[in-house]
């Protein structure tokens, strides 16, 4: 920290928050982005944990920005230490220009830190369980946040606890809020940013909350998962407003399981999906080429961690591109949808229920850690852009469920709807379902089930160009580095760079071709170590980038990092 | 109701003459027409082996998946619309070995439906290896010494995992065949019929003569509500009791979902409620 004259922060402000899983910072998460976004901030966080229930070093980002951030930043202007491991812990970030807060009961450093007793505050309220409610206090402090309104929200994010634990926890954030007060009066740092009149309007999710209101808005009313970080967010949203939303939940015994009993509910009638990452998708994939075979929906959504096995739990990769392009035996039609932002995850997600019962094929929505677990302020999406497209219809007493039609698609009737007689066969089969071994007829099949990849080809979404038009370098990511690469080239500031933001990896979008070929150079930006949407390109349309910048180390892109390395490579 | 009107035109039977599975399938369609069950509100679901080819050879809705996964893809039909009746139907390999973990789960969850078992202690389509419930010492192209592992009692099985409805049966024994499966069907909650069924051309231990002398019908005074005596029975072993082991009854699966607690439509016929969905979005606000 620099001596002398009073340190301001002004623009946009990385704190950042360290401590030991079960020491309450989850707290903390959930009430100071909230009560920020309020005040009218724009709010970005993001947390890296460890796959333990206890221990360890768990640290939350949260970044208040005068503009809208959505990435992780190396750089970190406020630490909170809650014990001693925190520092070493977050060594490689913290600079001179870091201002730590701590409490000298219980942490000691080399480093010089401002010294807050949270414990000591919080004992003299009842307890040190107050702690972190004094550290919420102090933050709020730091920004002048209306007291009434943090009051408020703490009241109502405590209400269901007796009247005297409300009461100490106002006691405590009021305590905190003085401190923090204290800090610019005092000459110790100020904090100036911006507010913005519409983030206080906005909505605030994580990436699993927009995946799984996505889901709602798409109709699915069937969810049947077992539990696997990082998917499991999505799984547990869906759980806690199914009675509001009529949605049939299961925790299947397994992800073999889980995958067989989305097909049985969407033959039925249903609109399901199931949640999972890398090791259960593994268990999926005859399931998927099942759906494949009898022309089911299919909605997988596939949060990706870095594997092989087990890998890293609770850490990112986009390392399952290729196993969800691949999984399943067999040649037949799918679609995979790659969000980058939260508005994408919420749209793309509904979309997948409609195109998945349209076209009677698997889609998958692929996120990672890094988006599942980030959360910041977005507009109300647009719901009127929001539809839940239905195609079943009812039988007539000749249906023919696999019906030989010119586009590949027959029409879907489900048991109990019509007079109708609905088969679904996993051997090849005749219109009627049923098994054959007719050769004539299994190419005739064949043809019929991969017509419909053309159909949904056409129907592919769009690329995003963002910058300049006319660039000479583009950079191309998919999927969750999109707000990393996107403030990066902020920082970069050329106006020869351009992005690419592809949020459809399969099938490829024929713009993303033009794209390419418009750049003297490009370079494809992943968060994984061989490059498997490079590979894609390559193999689909026979074009190879001229440099990747890739991570693999189960930690998302900085922005930071990312500026260095895009400047490197395009500077080359 | 006449059961013919489950009989399909011109089908290819991919079974050996004097195979089990006729008798199973025309049992089965005497049952249902019996209880007056439409062919557009039933579904078969099944796995892959012979047996699983019995949805075929009917004229009903039917499912036929992937091996051993005949019983989760039944949950979910049931789930989505309990209005129809569903079947799931396979044979021991399918079922026992293959779908193990799904059978014991599928008990514990109760769905309302009846899981039909052709047991025949052998492999029929991968043409005669051992299959979970062959006997020990019985020799295969694979076990060439005998098979050694114990074989699975799914009886027991069920009746420890406290299954709804627990019964075997042998298709030799049309009359206890038909009253049983009469009877499951119309259980309400999960029903395990296994049936023992001769395999012609793979099993030339256990034969239709086997089966006859090895198995006898239990009292009609066996109190199927008496759990620890219906266990006793399940483990017998010089002769195989046949009938229905145990009575359990209990909410179903679907009756535990709580969606159609006040209201009984099925899933396709509902659609999400916007308003409380723009509600929901603005609660993040």
């Amino acid at each position: 920290m620099n001596k002398g004259s009073t340190v301001k922060i002004s623009g946009d402000v990385s704190i950042v928050l360290c401590g030991a899983a079960g020491q309450g910072i989850q707290t903390i998460e959930q009430i100071l982005p909230r009560v920020l976004k309020r005040a009218g901030y724009n709010v970005f966080a993001t947390k890296e944990y460890m796959s333990r229930v206890r221990g360890g070093s768990n640290s939350t980002q949260i970044r208040v920005s005068s503009r809208r951030v959505s990435a992780y930043l190396d750089r970190i202007d406020i630490l909170i230490p809650l014990d001693n491991a925190a520092i070493p812990h977050l060594k490689k970030r913290i600079s001179p220009d870091t201002v730590i807060i701590g409490d000298s009961e219980k942490l000691s450093s080399d480093l010089e830190f401002i010294d807050v007793p949270f414990s000591g505050l919080a004992k003299k309220i009842g307890g040190t369980i107050y702690e972190n409610i004094v550290a919420v206090g102090m933050l709020s402090g730091m920004f002048r946040l209306d007291i009434e309104m943090v009051s408020d929200f703490i009241m109502k994010f405590f209400s269901k606890k007796k009247e005297d634990i409300v009461r100490n926890n106002i006691t405590a954030f009021k305590k905190g809020y003085e401190t923090g007060t204290d800090f610019c009066r005092s000459g110790k740092f100020c904090i100036d940013i911006g507010t913005d009149k519409e983030a206080a309007e906005e909505i605030l999710i994580s990436g699993s909350e927009a995946v799984g209101l996505g889901a709602i808005a798409g109709g699915c009313n069937f969810i049947s998962a077992y539990p696997m970080t990082p998917s499991t967010g999505v799984f547990t949203f869906l759980a806690q407003h199914s009675d509001n939303f009529d949605i049939i939940v299961e925790q299947a015994e397994d992800e073999i399981a889980a995958m067989n009993m989305q097909l049985g509910a969407w033959y039925a009638g249903a609109r399901a999906m199931v949640t999972t990452s890398g090791g259960g998708l593994a268990l999926m994939v005859e399931g998927i080429s099942l759906a494949g075979m009898i022309e089911s929906p299919a909605v997988i959504y596939l949060a990706q961690r870095p594997g092989p096995a087990t890998g890293l739990p609770t850490r990112t990769e986009q390392g399952d591109l290729e196993m969800a392009l691949y999984s399943g035996h067999g040649e037949f039609p799918r679609v995979i949808y790659t969000p980058g932002t939260l508005e994408d995850a919420f749209y793309l997600t509904q979309k997948a229920f409609n195109v998945a019962d349209k076209y009677q094929i698997p889609v998958f929505v692929l996120s990672d850690q890094n988006l599942a677990d980030l959360i910041y302020n977005l507009p109300l999406p647009d719901m009127s852009a929001v539809n839940v497209e239905r195609y079943i219809i009812k039988t007539g007493s000749d249906y023919k469920r696999y019906e030989l039609t010119e586009d590949g698609i027959s029409p879907r009737g489900i048991p109990g709807y019509g007079a109708g007689i609905i088969g679904a066969d996993s051997d090849e089969h005749n219109e009627d379902g049923h098994i054959t071994e007719d050769l004539d007829l299994r190419i005739k099949m064949v043809d019929k089930r991969l017509k419909k990849l053309d159909l949904v080809r056409a129907e592919s979404v769009p690329p995003e160009l963002i910058g300049n038009e006319n660039y000479e370098t583009l950079v191309v990511g998919w999927g969750s580095t999109h707000g990393a690469i996107k403030e990066a080239l902020e920082n970069i500031g050329s106006n020869d760079i351009s992005y690419l933001y592809i949020k459809q990896v399969y099938p490829l979008h024929p713009d993303i071709t033009d794209y390419l070929e418009n750049a003297e150079k490009t370079i494809i930006v992943e968060n994984n170590a061989t490059s498997q949407f490079g590979k894609l390109i390559k193999l689909y349309l026979g074009m190879e980038f001229d440099s990747k910048v890739l991570k693999y180390d189960g930690m998302p892109f900085s922005v930071e990092e990312l500026a260095g390395r895009i400047s490197r490579e395009a500077a080359i | 109701m006449n059961k013919e009107i489950f009989d399909l035109p011109d089908i290819d039977m991919a079974w050996c003459p004097g195979c089990g599975n006729f008798g199973i399938v025309s049992v089965l369609k005497e049952a249902l027409a019996e209880l007056e069950i439409k062919p557009e509100e039933l579904v078969i679901v099944s796995g892959i082996g012979q047996a699983a080819k019995a949805p075929h050879y009917l004229r009903t809705n039917f499912f036929n998946g992937l091996h051993g996964r005949a019983l989760p893809p039944a949950t979910g039909i049931k789930a989505a619309n309990p209005e129809l009746s569903v079947i799931a139907e396979s044979g021991d390999g399918d079922m026992y070995g293959e779908g193990g973990n799904h059978f014991i789960h599928t008990i514990r969850r109760n769905p309302d439906i009846t899981n039909i078992v052709h047991n025949n202690m052998v492999y029929g389509l991968t043409k005669g290896q051992a299959s979970p419930t062959s006997r020990k010492g019985f020799r295969t192209p694979i076990q060439v010494h005998g098979v050694f592992p114990e074989p699975f009692n799914p009886v027991a099985v069920a009746i420890s995992l406290d299954a709804s409805f627990v019964a075997r049966t042998f298709i030799g024994d049309r009359d206890l065949t038909r009253e049983i499966l009469k009877k499951a069907i119309r259980h309400k909650g999960y029903a395990l019929v296994d049936i023992f069924q001769p395999c012609v051309s793979f099993n030339k231990v256990n034969t239709y003569a086997w089966f006859k002398d090895n198995t006898y019908r239990l009292e009609d005074s066996h109190d199927p509500s008496d759990r620890q005596e219906a266990f006793r029975r399940a483990t017998e072993t010089t002769k195989l009791p046949l009938g229905i082991f145990y009575i359990n009854s209990k909410n179903s699966f679907e009756e535990n979902i709580p969606i159609y607690g006040k209201d009984k439509t099925p899933l396709f016929m509902r659609g999400p409620d916007r308003e409380k969905l723009t509600h929901l979005i603005r609660s993040r606000i």
